[in-house]
């Protein structure tokens, strides 16, 4: 078969042909792994979140509320039960003075204001340098770099350069200082969410609340994306 | 088929996209940090490449010269965007780690290289053979870079642990690191060639 020329009509042809064909076979891929996306993604959280709270039998996801930090924002509460008694909140926090942006934590606290464990979700720091925050706030053998089990009702948490208590990451004071910013603002909503007396709203509501917000979470989603 | 197969050696060592044609740089520097991500970002490129060699060389009569640049293109992100939406269900964590250099493997030159100066030009079975000597020169290279920057900057290779973290030099992990070792791979690699 001889090449086809390239007169208009040819041209329009084949690319729209083309496109056309393209088009099909992209929307036929995307609805086979629409599912699988989109339960990798709830699978992640869903790690996250029962990696820093203690064991829990309900469905935090479901259940997740927004609580203000106290700074203008509000922050995703998932509250981890055990039968009917509340055993930690999951917060999903973050902060925007990273080395590199964007740093976004999961942290659980228990009930009595301590720090149970965090999950870095997402960031952007040098790997090798403020990568490392990943595990080095929960080394148990250094407790003056780990935060696990601290109580931050007596203070919210500062690296030892500005006169806090935790020692930063060596050669990463941003992000150190980033991370714990989100960290105290994880603790900031925690606190309201459990001044506010959660537990007292009946759980019709919190049902009804918590559709709303997953829908809100699922535009976010898509806006992020 | 004694034909193809040179095609595919051609790609692999006289034409090696990385070491010899040097195309392609961006993802090279950017995505070697470690032996597994370099491979995982060779796998991704060699599929799109054979992909689209194949799809683009059955194409080429129907094609006409003055639209072929947007046709390829149109091709060529099809196969990308397949592979990202596969590899985000099923591998996120890598996907995760490739980050963006999955989606700009669109604008890796050595595709759109190969569908220009080899898969317009010949017949099917050549064009494949040739995505796959490309895309198999493409991840060797990048999993050899990845490998040694691995080694250098953590002291593990494919995170199996060589020698204690301290040692490594954490330069080979950042982005001079990727300069250093690419220079240095291209003077072995031409050492030997010329050999």
């Amino acid at each position: 078969m001889a090449k086809l020329q390239s007169t208009f009509k040819n041209m329009f042809l084949s690319l729209s042909i083309i496109c056309l064909t393209v088009a099909v076979l992209l929307a036929q891929v995307n609805k086979m792994t629409a599912k699988p996306i989109a339960d990798a993604k709830a699978m992640k959280l869903q790690n996250a979140i029962s990696e820093v709270v203690p064991a829990f039998d309900n469905d935090p996801v479901a259940e997740a509320y927004r609580m203000a930090d106290g700074q203008g924002d509000s922050l995703l509460v998932y509250p981890a039960r055990k039968g009917d008694e509340i055993v930690g909140y999951a917060l999903s926090s973050y902060s925007n003075n990273g080395f590199s942006g964007n740093i976004q934590i999961m942290i659980g606290f228990d009930m009595n204001d301590r720090i149970v464990n965090y999950a870095v979700l997402q960031h952007a720091e040098t790997p090798g340098l403020g990568s490392k925050m990943t595990e080095w706030f929960k080394n148990p053998e250094k407790p003056s770099q780990s935060i696990l089990g601290r109580d931050l009702s007596q203070g919210t948490l500062a690296v030892s350069k500005d006169g806090g208590e935790v020692d930063a990451i060596t050669a990463s004071t941003i992000t150190s200082r980033a991370f714990l910013e989100a960290v105290n603002k994880a603790y900031q909503a925690y606190s309201e969410s459990r001044e506010d007396g959660y537990s007292g709203a009946s759980p019709k509501n919190a049902a009804e609340k918590s559709n709303d917000e997953a829908e809100e979470i699922k535009k976010e989603e898509q806006s992020n994306e | 088929m004694n034909n193809n197969f040179k095609v595919l050696i051609n790609g692999i060592i006289k034409e090696n996209p990385t070491f010899v044609l040097l195309l392609g740089m961006c993802p090279t520097l950017a995505t070697t940090s470690s032996a597994i991500n370099g491979m995982s970002m060779g796998l991704a490129t060699m599929f799109v490449l054979i992909c689209s060699n194949m799809v683009i060389s059955m194409l080429k009569n129907v094609i006409p010269d003055m639209v072929r640049i947007p046709a390829y293109i149109v091709v060529i992100a099809t196969f990308v965007t397949i592979i990202e939406m596969v590899m985000n269900a099923y591998v996120p964590a890598l996907a995760d780690s490739l980050g963006i250099f999955i989606p700009l493997i669109v604008v890796n030159c050595i595709v759109l290289g190969r569908a220009e100066a080899f898969a317009s030009k010949n017949g099917v079975f050549a064009s494949i053979f040739d995505g796959a000597g490309m895309g198999l020169g493409f991840t060797l290279s990048l999993t050899v870079l990845g490998a040694v920057r691995e080694l250098m900057g953590t002291g593990k290779i494919f995170s199996m642990n060589i020698y204690p973290e301290q040692y490594g030099s954490l330069l080979f992990v950042l982005a001079p690191g990727a300069f250093i070792v690419l220079g240095y791979l291209i003077a072995i690699f031409n050492k030997l060639q010329h050999k």
